[in-house]
């Protein structure tokens, strides 16, 4: 597209973005403070993913965009007609042929490669947040690994819920130093943090960078008596079958008429053309 | 014997006016000190210099530490002094509000040191949680139940149990029973000196109230306008007081 530069931001912001990338990967988990631009779309769509995204992108790529695990919600549409449109990369829904993948809340079932680079959309970076509100204080907590507040959180939970009932943006401790959000991706997803890929993670409005290199060991935190556990919802997909992907509850009539399937549709579909191929 | 904390020479300016100046005193193992003073006198001035919330401009407030033995503590690094606060020391503030997370629940306000020194047991967390509510009389029913439904004496001996479940050596308490009624005041006190003198606790009493420090402490210093006029034994010093605004303080006491 004439007037814009490839991929939308302009050649200066794109480097000051790639050096806070670079930096957030040399410190895996630590948040990296970086100048957030005013993009195109609101705050809460993904800003902070988007200017990720778009420093890393190289024409060559090809990309993918998933919202909740889905190729066709507004949000990943939106996006992915973006790049489409200001980068003209090539895009593709397959998990496999994807080179960079912006995600919301998810992580695809398939694993990642170390060709893959995955870009989370992050709407709170800091995970002490909700328990110490002064940005001071976090960050002081931060730099002086004092953690032990992130276990009230979980101490709460078992009080109240008699086990650990955070579900989803579940604390993650990344190799061995920093506590960071693995931002809103169920807990089930927790344990494909450890992947071949690397993973950026961009929140916009609050203008922080974080990343996990390759292979950099992320550990769930949990109690010794209560130990961690990635869960979905019981069953399988009503649609592939799939017994060992995250689903999600679809509601189909208003006399209680309901059904489970795969959050991830990409892989939902590969599953199910590979069956009628059979 | 070495003293527990001794401060030579303390200053606190806020710009041309004093904070308080020329404090020095020792305070021995298991021995509780009370400050008064009126308001404004630099009590509380004097409690953050120690306690480490304030920067003195002035002096040295040497710690006997568990490892390291007597360390000047304005000097230790960040990471320890804060440390320092969450193991060795306590601070009892006068508004529970300041010293309890009002948002989790009682067993988690007493658990949070413990957790915070790397316990990692829930179960273990629970029971030594649920040991200290009773110490501090607090129903074992009332545990998962948030500090701001609870009166205000409880949020106090809630404040009491989460700063002494680690086991301290030193605890600052300023104003401690500010704010409550007689009789909860008296509750409060008798629990206070039995676990200073359970623990073996060596403790530091900033507060306005002279029925308090009798109870309470052992020494006493007076202070006014941020200097200490009077200083000596407890009994010493309320029953025969030497310095003229002692001999104030001490008679303006309302009798009943």
């Amino acid at each position: 597209m004439s007037g814009y530069n490839f991929a939308y931001l302009d050649e200066d912001t794109k480097r000051m973005i790639r050096r806070a990338i670079l930096k957030a990967l040399a410190v895996p988990g630590y948040q990296v403070p970086f100048a957030s631009r005013e993009m195109p779309m609101p705050y809460g769509w993904g800003t902070g993913g988007v200017q990720v995204s778009a420093a890393v992108l190289v024409p060559e790529d090809t990309m993918k965009v998933i919202d909740q695990g889905a190729d066709d919600t507004t949000n990943a549409v939106s996006i992915r007609a973006f790049f489409q449109k200001t980068a003209d990369v090539a895009v593709t829904e397959a998990t496999g042929k994807a080179t960079l993948i912006q995600t919301r809340h998810r992580i695809p079932e398939e694993p990642l490669t170390k060709d893959q680079i995955l870009v989370y959309q992050v709407p709170i970076p800091e995970p002490l947040r909700f328990l110490e509100p002064r940005e001071t204080e976090t960050r002081k907590m931060h730099a002086l690994a004092e953690y032990g507040l992130m276990h009230v959180k979980l101490y709460e939970d078992i009080a109240r819920h008699g086990e650990i009932a955070t579900s989803y943006a579940y604390p993650v401790e990344a190799a061995g130093r920093y506590v960071m959000d693995p931002s809103p991706i169920p807990k089930f997803d927790n344990p494909k943090l450890h992947s071949a890929a690397i993973q950026l993670f961009g929140a916009g409005r609050e203008q922080r960078i974080y990343a996990l290199p390759p292979y950099t060991p992320v550990v769930s935190l949990d109690f010794e008596d209560h130990p961690f556990e990635a869960r979905k919802a019981e069953g399988a997909c009503g649609l592939c079958g799939a017994e060992d992907s995250y689903l999600d509850e679809v509601i189909l009539d208003d006399r209680g008429g309901r059904m489970f399937v795969c959050s991830d549709t990409d892989y939902c579909r590969t599953r199910r053309e590979a069956e009628e191929a059979a | 014997m070495t003293p527990i904390l001794s401060v030579q020479d303390l200053e606190k300016r806020y710009g041309a006016r004093i904070g308080c100046t020329g404090v020095s005193f020792d305070l021995w193992p298991g021995e509780v000190m009370g400050i008064v003073g009126e308001s404004g006198s630099g009590k509380s001035t004097l409690l953050g210099c120690l306690a480490g919330g304030l920067t003195p401009d002035k002096g040295q407030v040497i710690f006997d530490m568990a490892d390291l033995g007597p360390q000047d503590v304005l000097k230790l690094s960040e990471p320890r002094r804060r440390m320092l606060a969450r193991t060795d020391w306590a601070f009892v503030h006068q508004n529970p509000r300041d010293g309890l997370r009002m948002g989790v629940s009682a067993g988690g306000n007493v658990g949070e040191r413990l957790m915070s020194v790397g316990a990692r047991h829930y179960g273990n967390i629970r029971e030594t949680a649920t040991d200290w509510l009773d110490r501090v009389e607090i129903a074992h029913d009332r545990i998962d139940d948030r500090p701001r439904d609870f009166s205000g004496g409880m949020q106090q001996r809630l404040q009491i149990a989460r700063n002494l479940v680690t086991g301290p050596r030193l605890a600052f308490m300023d104003e401690p029973t500010g704010g409550l009624d007689v009789s909860v005041q008296a509750r409060l006190l008798d629990l206070i000196r039995g676990l200073v003198h359970d623990m073996g606790l060596s403790a530091i009493v900033v507060t306005h109230d002279l029925a308090v420090v009798r109870l309470l402490a052992d020494r006493l210093m007076v202070m006014r306008q941020g200097r200490v006029v009077e200083q000596g034994l407890t009994d010493q010093v309320l029953d025969d007081p030497q310095d003229a605004y002692t001999q104030l303080l001490v008679s303006s006491v309302l009798q009943v």
